[in-house]
């Protein structure tokens, strides 16, 4: 025992608190990776009680696709998953084209999944970087974003802005893939895989990184299941639930690919599932370059639907009207609802949307996976110390844009 | 894979399961608020059905439906089969379904969502409070009487006039089409009155509500009122003078 | 730089300046600063601290998350109406002198979040020294920005300023495989 516990009970008059303290952890929040509030009870360093506060992002997405057409939610929900834009881009075009019960040509598909698993490598990235960083490592974060930088050099080449593109549209993309494209992916593997082998190589036997992630911030597969987790969190409780092998849309079922599952549920067990993850989006990619035709449309060829080609819209009188009618009254959909998911970078990202056949979405509701993560972080904290917070917390990876909408 | 949670359900609630469908490739099954909390209830503890993995449970405002004006829709899936089912019920507008958040713990903020952006109660939810939203904001946004640009400042906004800023758009954000208006739609007017049209045929003075533009209005009416009356008085003489 | 002045006498070299400008002088070489994120606009925030685009040869990368200890404040990604108090409050606690970039067209005039939850512009919350408009703006831009607050601080100008557009950005240097600098 301490020797100032000796004193303290021979100095029995000595009067300390025993009432819990309330410590809130404001919502600007040095572990950037978004805006939170934690109002916190605690008794010495542990957490007896823990009230998340999200929603200091929000941004009225959801009623803000009412007030537009269809395709003039792109931006709204590249903003959603902000780390990785491209797979919301994918995921709200693949809802609204399984509204519309078409299929874009193969070329696209192989062209989304590439840079949707470009988009899902930054992400993960930008999640096991910053959560080394909050715990001091601040190396492997630079490294991380060094490549991250190269991977946003392939994502603007391609469609013109490193971050937020805007670039999926209903019915295909927005331009077709570069020339050099496949070179510049193929160039970037090799660069992926080394700094994942770095990243490793820093931190997996280092004492301090693995005391502070592993067998902190547990999540039983039961609590994951009961809070709707999916993704890499759900993938580390031992929940083997991927929305790529378990409903494949796209070309996934092309794909040979393994999923990696966890088994503890810890911080420890997130960052490994990501860095797996990385790899086992690497090897997609390399497989979707071989497999990928080099030309082909990227569009489908529906008039209702994709904007015509420049030079008929000035020269053909159909061609203008269908231009006409696609900007001023937006996409056409048939009434009724649906739910699409595809694998986000956090899990199962939906979009359930209502159409009452006009041009106009009528509801649009996103199903963000890091919402319910977050909900589930609370199980994860209750119990640990303040310090376990940060880790944890960085490696929920909740995403602002998309927990907040 | 998903069919047979649908036949299970009509196998165990018979008429309680008031509607089917299977749109879009997405099943769904529609009940009636009493049994909401019953059916979901069932669906996670039912050995063949096992819906354990919640996925998202969410409302939607049908304000011009005179039966009832919300939908509930809830989304689950059974981490054991795979399947996934949609569950739906219709809330009137003051209904409070049951809460499912000692079902499934990710109701828990789903329902708070749902009371936040549509003002559905749940009855015997344990934290009902705004979750997106902060407690002295007024209304339901995401109803579709809400206006989308009634905001509401916590902290009052200050002047600025420091640097030449374009006010926003307003509610049309520059862009007259394509635009449904809900507050003249609700009202029994023209749905699909574009803030332009509605200009033109004189049903309204400006494209936007927002001060700004009311404002900018109002100096070029006053222009235009110049104008005017500087023709008019260099008419009267040239009027005299040609005497055509 | 500042209005330094050699004097070159006969051998012995001796520097007059005015105590202000050395002050300001030294001010915008070593601001820290309250990053003060919330969205989008942070991953290109991280990407300018990164080592590409490198904040910390300006002085300016040494963040601290007190506002005690900080002089800029940046200002990045959506202000929404519930994060209002916060900001306003962060920026109060503040010790003069010190400096507000608005980062992105969120913070600088509400982006197309133009609804009900957000703020349209930080600066209807708190004076403003810098905005940087893009969406998200480039790291180049946000370096841009960066210069000219150090142009401001020197020359103790308080005015607000946008950073305007470069018609021919900048490429960026060390692509893997390419052998550009």
């Amino acid at each position: 025992m301490e020797p100032a516990d000796d004193l303290l009970n021979e100095m029995a008059a000595l009067e300390i608190s025993a009432d819990p303290m309330r410590l809130n952890m404001g919502p600007s929040h040095p572990a950037m990776h978004g805006t939170i509030r934690m109002v916190i009870d605690l008794d010495g360093e542990t957490l007896i009680n823990l009230d998340v506060q999200p929603g200091y992002l929000h941004r009225g997405f959801e009623k803000s696709c009412e007030r537009g057409t269809w395709s003039q939610v792109f931006p709204y929900a590249d903003r959603l998953n902000y780390v990785s834009p491209m797979l919301n881009n994918v995921g709200w075009a693949l809802a609204v084209e399984k509204l519309l019960g078409i299929e874009v040509p193969e070329r696209c598909q192989y062209y989304r999944v590439i840079l949707g698993e470009l988009a899902r490598i930054a992400d993960h990235f930008t999640c096991n970087g910053a959560s080394a960083m909050e715990l001091g490592a601040f190396t492997p974060f630079l490294w991380l974003l060094k490549v991250r930088d190269w991977v946003w050099d392939i994502l603007e080449r391609e469609t013109g802005a490193r971050m937020t593109h805007s670039f999926g549209r209903i019915g295909g993309m927005a331009a077709p893939p570069t020339a050099t494209f496949k070179d510049d992916v193929l160039r970037l593997i090799p660069e992926v895989h080394k700094v994942v082998k770095e990243t490793e190589i820093m931190l997996l036997r280092n004492r301090i990184f693995l005391d502070r992630m592993q067998g902190v911030g547990v999540l039983t597969k039961e609590q994951a299941l009961s809070y709707g987790v999916t993704g890499p969190m759900a993938r580390s409780t031992g929940i083997p639930y991927d929305v790529r092998k378990d409903h494949p849309y796209l070309v996934y079922d092309r794909f040979d690919f393994d999923v990696p599952v966890g088994e503890d549920g810890d911080n420890w067990d997130r960052f490994m599932v990501r860095l797996e993850e990385i790899r086992q989006s690497v090897r997609i990619i390399e497989q979707a370059v071989e497999q990928m035709p080099d030309d082909g449309p990227i569009n489908v060829d529906d008039p209702r639907i994709i904007f015509p080609e420049k030079s008929d819209v000035y020269t053909t009188i159909e061609a203008t009207i269908a231009h006409f009618k696609l900007v001023m009254e937006g996409l056409r959909t048939p009434k009724g609802e649906v739910y699409s998911f595809t694998e986000g970078g956090n899990g199962e990202l939906g979009f359930h949307i209502v159409s009452d056949g006009s041009g106009t979405p009528y509801r649009v509701r996103v199903r963000p996976p890091c919402w319910y993560n977050l909900a589930a972080s609370r199980e994860m904290l209750l119990g640990g110390m303040i310090a376990d917070i940060i880790p944890t917390f960085g490696s929920v990876n909740m995403i602002g844009g998309e927990c907040d909408r | 894979m998903s069919q047979a949670v649908v036949d299970r359900l009509d196998a165990q609630f018979g008429e309680r399961v008031l509607e089917s469908s299977d749109a879009f490739g997405d099943h769904e099954v529609r009940v009636a608020l009493k049994d909401w909390a019953e059916v979901a209830q069932f669906m996670k503890d039912d050995v063949d059905l096992q819906m354990d993995h919640f996925i998202d449970l969410t409302a939607v405002d049908y304000p011009e439906r005179e039966l009832a004006r919300f939908d509930l829709v809830l989304m689950m899936r059974s981490s054991v089969t795979g399947a996934r089912i949609r569950l739906r019920t219709h809330v009137k507008d003051g209904e409070e379904p049951g809460t499912l958040s000692g079902i499934w713990s990710g109701a828990n903020w789903a329902e708070r969502e749902v009371w936040d952006m549509f003002g559905i109660k749940f009855n015997g939810h344990p934290d009902m409070r705004r979750i997106l939203l902060y407690e002295e904001f007024v209304g339901h946004p995401l109803r579709k009487d809400y206006p989308i640009d009634k905001a509401q400042p916590l902290v009052p906004y200050r002047e600025v006039d420091t640097i030449d800023k374009l006010p926003p758009f307003g509610i049309e954000e520059g862009q007259p089409f394509a635009r449904i208006d809900w507050e003249s739609r609700l009202a029994g007017g023209d749905s699909q009155v574009s803030p332009a049209l509605g200009v033109q045929q004189g049903q309204r003075r400006t494209l936007s509500d927002s001060e700004a533009a009311q404002k900018i209005q109002a100096r070029i009416e006053a222009q235009m009122a110049k104008q005017a009356e500087a023709a008019q008085a260099s008419e009267e003489p040239s009027d005299e003078g040609s005497g055509e | 730089m500042g209005q330094l002045k050699v004097i070159d006498g006969g051998g012995e070299v001796a520097v007059t300046t005015r105590l202000s400008d050395l002050l300001q002088w030294a001010r915008k070489w070593s601001l820290f600063q309250y990053p003060f994120v919330t969205a989008c606009c942070g991953m290109e925030f991280m990407a300018t601290a990164a080592p590409r685009y490198d904040i910390a040869r300006f002085g300016a990368e040494a963040p601290r998350f007190s506002p005690r200890q900080s002089d800029v404040l940046w200002v990045v990604g959506t202000i929404s109406q519930r994060q209002g108090p916060a900001v306003r409050r962060i920026w109060e606690q503040m010790t003069d002198p010190k400096w507000v970039i608005a980062f992105g067209t969120c913070a600088s005039c509400g982006g197309f979040y133009d609804n009900y939850t957000t703020i349209p512009g930080v600066d209807k919350v708190i004076p403003v020294d810098v905005y940087i408009p893009g969406c998200p703006p480039r790291p180049e831009a946000v370096l841009d920005a960066l210069m000219l607050l150090q142009d401001k601080i020197q020359a103790n100008d308080r005015k607000p300023i946008v950073v305007p557009p470069r018609l021919v950005p900048e490429r960026a240097p060390g692509r893997t495989g390419e052998g550009d600098s």
